[in-house]
């Protein structure tokens, strides 16, 4: 991806990938909380989980490749003390074993920590087949399940080891490719809140995941087009920070959400629905519209698919047109 | 230690009980729950005997119960009720709006003895297995139960279990399938014939004994010597021959009682067949 650096925002670190974050915070609370245990479903090196499995092999289970039985054993791993913590793609982390999660996981209220990477079209060259792009909606509907997409290598590795102190079923969605590493520090990860970058008075960008580091981007363009974005990285998608974005609508009166995930179901799908009961804004969604993806590396698609930089700014030009207009 | 003919007495009140708690709602499953009323009478009042006043989610070092065929969830009610997890009388509102005696099985309302919710079936050997797996951890040298239905067998998710349970000698749990042969659409052999359950779980690394499970010596014989199978490098498997219905005569010998509920008239016949052991709720 590329690495303009937008105003303040400070790159602690090389390129890095979101899974790895996961690893390095799965580690860590593997020294830290012995009821911390790990499964996989014969994806350790993807989801890098081997350090875990290295130095905790007792406390890590290969289960195969047998997804519904490793969200079922995790369920009953709770029952005894521990926190289990679920490795798989994203895919097979939710569609593959919905009814298990649904059951299972979270109407028995099991503090199960789903955690999935290689999400959205950024997985690349594999295709339409792993890329998912439901999963947030699938998992933001059930009861009980907290969702958390981070946006970089520090933020996942903050929230993986936040939601071990969360009691509860959790989705912890992440990515596959190396992406700008900026978070941290002035710019922490705290559990259910929006975490605003940029104030600005135009527009209000709510961005997740990897689209955080785009929304970054259209900030600097914007910026020279006279446009003052104000950009919060919504990285707990549920519960979702309702205070912050009525807050901050409340003063742009005009969003775009951008995610790496089908609009319907997804990100915007929630800030639209907090708008419309709370206050009514126009709104530009930056999403998949509808579609599955395809093969292709992480950049041709997102430029395809409408998840670019360029969209970003598209979209907020055109809801700030529409705000005034009174449409 | 109760004699076998005081669980006889349990188990003819626990019938009792699962018919009129299904007529009373006119819905249920009153088949499966008969059937297997032997079994989870001498499971908890001779086998586990679970401590039911001092209930605990993690139930650190006690034999668990996790039942994978929820939809029986009337016999297990009763026995949990009996054997001092709740009041007697709450039985009564099985089924109804508010109460903790949900259709299926769940931990959602706080019923104590429950730990899982089941319903969706084949997902309960896994959760069993995960909750092993954590005795095991917690050096815990108490032992897992769970059971299934026979149609149950039919969902894959039992076979990914049954590989891992082996592979990795979980050898704490005592699976145990309620072999009566019938399901929802008919006899298990015509919805989808599985062949020889026995030696798919041979060759899946599992223990195997049989079990006649309408015979109350023969369950609590059966079931203590699955626990000195237990702690041997393989996980247990007990197929539990029963007769859908047990103890009622017309609701034996077909698949037509799995789930719906007696009218009036047939309680009233079914009840006749059944002493009151221990007073009717």
């Amino acid at each position: 991806m590329e690495k303009t650096l937008p105003m303040s925002i400070e790159i602690v670190s090389e390129d890095k990938d979101t899974r790895s974050g996961f690893g390095a915070g799965l580690h860590e609370l593997g020294k830290k909380n012995k009821n911390v245990v790990a499964l996989c479903a014969d994806l350790t090196g993807s989801l890098k989980m081997d350090a875990f499995k290295k130095e905790f092999p007792d406390r890590f289970f290969q289960v195969g490749i047998a997804e519904a039985n490793m969200i079922g054993i995790a369920a009953g791993l709770t029952i005894g003390g521990k926190i289990p913590f679920t490795g798989t793609f994203a895919n097979f982390s939710t569609g593959r074993v919905y009814d298990q999660i649904r059951q299972s996981v979270a109407y028995s209220d099991k503090n199960v920590k789903i955690c999935a990477s290689h999400a959205g079209l950024t997985l690349g060259e594999d295709g339409a087949t792993h890329q998912i792009l439901e999963d947030i909606g699938m998992m933001k509907m059930l009861p009980g399940m907290s969702v958390i997409n981070p946006c970089d290598y520090n933020q996942t590795k903050d929230a993986t080891l936040a939601i071990a102190d969360i009691h509860g079923p959790v989705y912890l969605r992440f990515g596959r490719p190396k992406v700008p590493n900026f978070t941290g520090g002035q710019y922490p990860f705290v559990f259910g809140k929006a975490l605003k970058f940029f104030d600005g008075t135009d527009v209000t960008i709510f961005a997740t995941g990897h689209m955080v580091w785009k929304a970054l981007e259209a900030k600097k363009i914007l910026e020279e087009k006279g446009i003052s974005a104000e950009i919060i990285n919504i990285h707990t998608i549920k519960p979702l920070d309702v205070e912050a974005v009525i807050a901050s609508v409340r003063k742009t009166k005009s969003v775009v959400t951008a995610e790496e995930h089908q609009m319907n179901g997804g990100l915007g799908d929630s800030i639209a629905q907090v708008l419309a009961q709370h206050f009514p804004a126009p709104i530009e969604m930056v999403a998949v519209n509808d579609s599955f993806g395809e093969s292709g590396t992480p950049e041709q698609l997102l430029k395809k698919y409408g998840l670019d930089t360029p969209n970003i700014v598209q979209a907020a030009e055109k809801v700030i047109a529409r705000k005034n207009a009174g449409n | 230690m109760p004699t076998t003919d005081e669980l006889k007495r349990i188990a003819s009140q626990t019938r009792r009980d699962i018919l009129r708690m299904v007529h009373a709602v006119n819905s249920g499953h009153p088949g499966g729950s008969l059937g297997c009323t032997d079994f989870f009478v001498a499971l908890y009042h001779e086998v586990m005997k679970p401590d039911a006043k001092n209930f605990t989610m993690d139930g650190i070092g006690e034999d668990l119960f996790f039942l994978s065929n929820g939809h029986i969830s009337a016999v297990w009610y009763s026995v949990l009720a009996h054997y001092g997890y709740f009041p007697v009388s709450e039985l009564a509102t099985f089924r109804k709006l508010n109460t903790r005696l949900q259709g299926h099985p769940t931990t959602h309302e706080g019923l104590p003895g429950v730990r899982i919710a089941s319903g969706s079936l084949g997902q309960g050997l896994s959760v069993g297995i995960g909750a092993a797996l954590a005795k095991k951890l917690n050096n815990d040298k108490s032992l897992i139960y769970t059971l299934h239905g026979d149609g149950e067998m039919q969902e894959g998710q039992i076979w990914e279990a049954a590989m891992y349970a082996a592979a990795n000698k979980v050898d704490n749990i005592i699976a145990t399938i309620d072999v009566n042969g019938r399901q929802i659409d008919g006899d298990t052999d015509q919805v989808l014939n599985m062949g020889s359950l026995e030696a798919k779980w041979q060759a899946f690394g599992w223990d195997v004994m049989h079990m006649n499970g309408n015979d109350m010596q023969e369950v609590v014989n059966g079931l203590n010597k699955a626990k000195t199978l237990t702690g041997k490098g393989k996980p247990v498997m007990i197929l539990m021959k029963t007769e859908m219905g047990a103890g009622v005569d017309f609701m034996m010998g077909s698949h037509e009682w799995h789930g719906i509920a007696p009218n009036d008239a047939q309680l009233e016949k079914a009840l006749g067949q059944l002493e009151q052991t221990l007073g009717d709720y």
